[in-house]
């Protein structure tokens, strides 16, 4: 596992002893790269990212749409392995979480335990940072630096 | 047609002591219906129950025991009983120490029989 920020770190690793998913994407929603796990390429964790993040975008404006106030989850159920891509509202802005998980568990499980780590990370996450506002138009830029810290490349 | 979990989960929930039950696809491990009392996290315990469930299904197949009929796991603060039923289905009971195991048992394995004839 890859963490940008250290304490993200026990309870992802708990997370995924428990839930037995295979891959784990942590992300802010413009792009900043928070932590993974099981990807070994940073152009691999790009593209779940950018993909993650207009998924997420693209059910919020349907949710618009449909009048509702937004998907919290969305669950994509596959024949081998399955999906589950979920929002942390954080004081810190939204999170993103991308899960890839396969028949060894169960997207029962896998919600379960995404839940506990959410609550995890708001009841850890410190409540200041140093860093400045992050905007749509800085998405590129910010995973990028996310990237080269986690790949050191 | 459609199967009756509700009437089956309302006879359960009658046996003293019991604190609520879900219809779960084990597969999924996501509850279909559910009667719990206030406070009982019924998706939790769809999850858990699932997953426990299959592997032990699995596992006592794979050491020639047959497929499992009726799994139950005690606690110190409760008891959980579940049993499979229509190929990935099976009804979790959540219910207190206290509770009587044999009437639990009884009602369980009727209410899946209900739903599988």
């Amino acid at each position: 596992m890859r963490t940008i920020e250290p304490w993200v770190t026990e309870p992802l690793e708990r997370f995924l002893q428990e839930s037995q998913a295979r891959l784990v994407l942590l992300t802010t929603s413009s792009g900043q790269v928070v932590a993974q796990h099981g990807f070994s390429r940073s152009l691999d964790v790009m593209a779940a990212s950018s993909l993650g993040a207009g998924i997420m975008a693209s059910t919020g404006a349907i949710a618009d749409l449909m009048g509702s106030s937004g998907f919290g989850t969305i669950v994509h159920e596959g024949t081998r392995q399955s999906l589950i891509l979920a929002a942390i509202d954080t004081p810190r802005g939204r999170w993103l979480g991308l899960v890839v998980f396969g028949r060894e568990t169960t997207v029962g499980l896998v919600q379960l335990f995404w839940n506990v780590l959410a609550r995890e990370l708001l009841a850890r996450m410190p409540a200041t940072v140093n860093a400045p506002p992050k905007r749509a138009e800085t998405f590129e830029r910010d995973l990028d630096a996310s990237l080269r810290s986690l790949f050191g490349r | 047609m459609k199967p009756n979990f509700e009437g089956a989960l309302e006879q359960l929930t009658r046996v003293r002591g019991v604190r609520g039950a879900v219809v779960v696809d084990a597969q999924d491990g996501i509850a279909l219906a559910g009667a719990l009392r206030d406070g009982e996290d019924g998706d939790a315990l769809a999850a858990l129950a699932g997953a426990v469930m299959m592997r032990l299904v699995r596992g006592s197949d794979a050491a020639g025991l047959g497929p499992a009929r009726l799994v139950y796991l005690r606690g110190d603060d409760g008891l959980l009983c579940a049993a499979p039923f229509g190929g990935t289905l099976l009804i979790a009971v959540l219910a207190d120490r206290s509770a009587n195991l044999g009437l639990v048992r009884l009602a369980l394995l009727d209410a899946v029989g209900g739903l599988a004839a």
